[in-house]
């Protein structure tokens, strides 16, 4: 489903080079784990999957689905079903989470040439998923993320991508800041999109999230690049003996 | 009122460029030799039909008109304006005046069903989820239609165009025609007080509630020619009304002159709630043509706990002067000015509002949200003073500024007087920009650019949408997006 090449890419502004020479597969019905020590370009990566602007890439290739999607700006990736949930997800003052949510499925509808979806329907799909993740319906006349607590903002990122259904699924540190109820709530609503025709990402720094969401595959990031590949053993064994191990092998 | 929210998708349709409301009808008109002078004001007012005591008024405001000067203290450029180059009187031929829909011609009715605007009465009352609304429509210099004359006539609601009000009800008119805005006023409400042609008048009786919306539609159609409203709204004691003001004009070269007047009175608990959505052509993207909105709007809370509240969505004109004001005489009288301002393109906006608190324990609350993209520049101007005997007078203000783009400007000059020791201001003021977290992340959800920043200003908007009617909001929070267009390259 995915499949990064060789990939280098800079920041934009002052051309300081992030991701070098990064290569990653990740399958249809795969849950790969990315892990790393903080500013090994974990978020940095999930940005240029999304295809922020701020970013270059200067060599390698993206392949989604068999295809370059270098040329292709954030909505258009979006909308052919890669989803991003931000490690810090941004306030829209003003916007009603359930106004956003509709404006963003109607969007992603027209670009497939999709009918919109009518009120009655789209307000049950969304009370629905809001009930899984136990959200407060009151919470969704909220304007989005303004005021959200930090487990709230991480939810509401989880109900956005149940009702978007995206076939990639990125998550960022989503773990970070939730107490163990909510992390649990989270971590079922991921499960239960897990299916053989998606694929999602986990980024983390902790164990303690894949002992939920359990990975097939797990990928060590360290400056810009794939250090190490494993199973699930992978990640308990960071556990257990840190990073500092495998960096050095991966300098050696 | 269905038929307002099926202007956008049928303006849509007539695809001009940016502005969607730029097509031009064929009517023959009638019109008076371009240029000012005593025999052109003669002539309105004679094809008005007006009473002589009108055109004393005109001819009086005239030779005022000619020994002022025209202001400069605006933050707006713009070239000297050629009075002598202007058409001011132009009326479409079959229709003199004001007639039964009848009898109006059909090319017109095209151009306000181009507009969505629903002049018909049982198309009105046809629509499904319709509030009922009662329209005037202004083409050019007259009144061409007033509908609901006959249920608004049972409540003893007078809502008519002004040339008929002047002839039909001269008492009302001479009583507060020009009480408000007085014809020594400033330089464009004087003008409009020699030239003025045609415009709405509203009369609600004492504790009259009016038992639906009032509204009017302007448009400028004939090339060359200045419009010049003017209106007048009276509440008597207890009553109440709603008005909306919609404007639009088809595309042009060249500059055209708007210059109205609008004028409020609410008695003793009275409630006037006025709100417009102006949409005058802005000129091109080149900043070629447009209209220039030079407009006076005042309301005078002259009855004790009267409540005037001005609500404004300026998205169009190459330039707006416009400050709708409230005077708080009455005590325990309240003033509200609700406005989004967005420019685009080479537009320059200068608007704002006065309160003005002379009576005791008056209130006034200013929110104001600027929008600036492109070239533009977008100024908030406003005035809060008290008297020296208003005591406990509160004003609050917030002016919040959105800039998209690095090229324009948005300024906020609030001019506060008390001479008061009681009085309670408050002011506060946001400058921000669209930020590009904002703007990823609603990419990242699908949302292709333009209806991002459409989203993100809609809600940056949405404490002053919420005081617009129902009908009105869908339109402008639309009519927003649509100027927006183009604004991220
Ligand atoms: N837009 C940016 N501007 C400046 N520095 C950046 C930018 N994006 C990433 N970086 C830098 O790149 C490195 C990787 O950051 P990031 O991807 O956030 O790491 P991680 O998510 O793995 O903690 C860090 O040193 C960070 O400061
Ligand atoms: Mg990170």
């Amino acid at each position: 489903m995915l499949e990064i090449r060789n990939l280098h890419a800079r920041i934009a502004e002052d051309g300081t080079e992030i991701i070098r020479g990064l290569n990653l597969t990740v399958k249809a019905g795969e849950v790969a784990a990315i892990m790393g020590p903080n500013g090994s370009g974990k978020s940095t990566l999930s940005y240029i999957l999304s295809g922020r602007s701020d970013y270059e890439v200067t060599e390698g290739d993206i392949l989604y689905n068999g295809e370059s999607i270098l040329e292709l700006d954030p909505s258009e990736r979006a909308a052919k079903g890669i989803f991003l949930a931000f490690q810090y997800p941004v306030e829209i003052p003003g916007v009603a989470t359930m106004q956003f949510l509709k404006v963003a499925l109607n969007e992603q509808r027209k670009f497939r040439g999709e009918a919109e979806l009518s009120t009655p329907d789209f307000i049950r799909r969304v009370k629905e998923a809001a009930a899984k993740l136990q959200i407060n319906p009151e919470m969704l006349k909220r304007p989005l993320n303004v005021g959200f607590s930090g487990g709230e903002k991480k939810r509401a990122e989880i109900l956005q991508m149940a009702l978007l259904e995206p076939k990639l699924c990125i998550l960022d540190e989503t773990d970070s800041g939730l107490d163990i109820d909510a992390l649990k709530i989270v971590s079922d609503g991921v499960n239960a999109l897990r299916s053989p025709d998606r694929a999602v990402i986990v980024i983390t720094h902790y164990q303690r999230l894949l002992e939920y969401i359990v990975p097939d595959s797990v990928h060590v990031l360290y400056k810009g690049q794939v250090i190490k590949s494993g199973d699930k053993s992978l990640a308990l064994d960071l556990e257990a003996n840190g990073y500092a191990d495998i960096i050095d092998a991966a300098a050696a | 009122m269905a038929a307002v929210q099926e202007t956008i998708d049928q303006v849509a349709l007539i695809d001009v460029d940016q502005y969607k409301y730029g097509f031009e009808t064929t009517i023959e008109m009638d019109k008076a030799p371009k240029g000012l002078s005593e025999d052109i004001i003669r002539f309105i007012s004679a094809k008005k039909q007006e009473p002589e005591w009108m055109l004393e008024w005109r001819l009086d405001a005239y030779e005022r008109w000619l020994t002022m000067q025209e202001p400069d203290w605006a933050r707006v450029d713009y070239p000297k304006i050629d009075f002598n180059d202007i058409y001011f009187y132009a009326a479409p031929k079959s229709t003199p005046g004001p007639t039964s829909i009848d009898d109006v011609d059909p090319e017109l009715l095209k151009v306000y069903e181009k507009l969505g605007i629903p002049l018909r009465e049982q198309e009105i009352l046809a629509g499904v989820k319709t509030s009922k609304i009662a329209v005037d429509a202004v083409f050019d210099s007259v009144s061409v239609v007033t509908t609901f004359k006959e249920e608004l006539k049972k409540a003893g609601v007078i809502f008519m165009s002004i040339s008929e009000a002047v002839r039909e009800h001269p008492d009302l008119v001479r009583k507060y025609l020009g009480s408000v805005v007085p014809p020594t006023d400033n330089y464009y409400a004087t003008l409009n007080c020699a030239v003025f042609t045609d415009g709405s008048f509203v009369y609600i009786p004492k504790g009259v509630r009016c038992p639906m919306e009032l509204s009017t539609y302007f448009r400028i159609n004939e090339k060359g020619t200045g419009q010049f409203e003017r209106t007048l709204i009276i509440a008597e004691e207890g009553a109440y009304v709603s008005y909306l003001e919609g404007c639009t004009a088809p595309q042009r070269d060249e500059n055209q002159l708007h210059a109205a007047v609008v004028e409020l009175v609410a008695l003793d608990d009275a409630e006037i709630k006025y709100s417009t959505v102006q949409n005058w052509y802005p000129g091109d993207k080149n900043g070629k043509g447009g209209i220039y909105n030079f407009v006076t709007k005042r309301g005078d809370c002259r009855g004790n706990r009267s409540k005037i509240s001005w609500t404004q969505v300026e998205t169009g004109s190459a330039i707006t002067w416009k400050y709708p004001s409230c005077i708080l005489r009455g005590d325990d009288s309240r003033g509200e000015f609700y406005s989004i301002a967005v420019s685009n393109g080479y537009q320059q906006i200068d608007s704002g509002t006065k309160m003005i608190h002379l009576g005791k324990n008056t209130s006034s609350r200013i929110v104001s949200k600027g929008i600036a993209a492109g070239f533009s520049q977008n100024t908030y101007r406003g005035q809060v003073s008290t008297h020296r005997k208003a005591s406990n007078a509160r004003n609050f203000t917030q002016c919040d500024s959105l800039l998209i783009g690095d090229k324009c400007g948005a300024h906020t000059v609030p001019y506060i007087e008390a001479k008061n020791s009681t009085a309670q201001f408050e002011h506060e003021a946001t400058t921000s920009k669209i930020s590009e977290d904002q703007l990823f992340y609603c990419l990242q959800r699908g949302i292709p650019t333009e209806a991002a920043i459409a989203l993100i200003v809609n809600g940056f908007v949405k404490e002053v949408i919420q005081e617009l009617p129902m009908e009105f909001a869908v339109e402008a929070q639309k009519l927003i997006g649509i100027s927006l267009e183009g604004s991220v390259g």
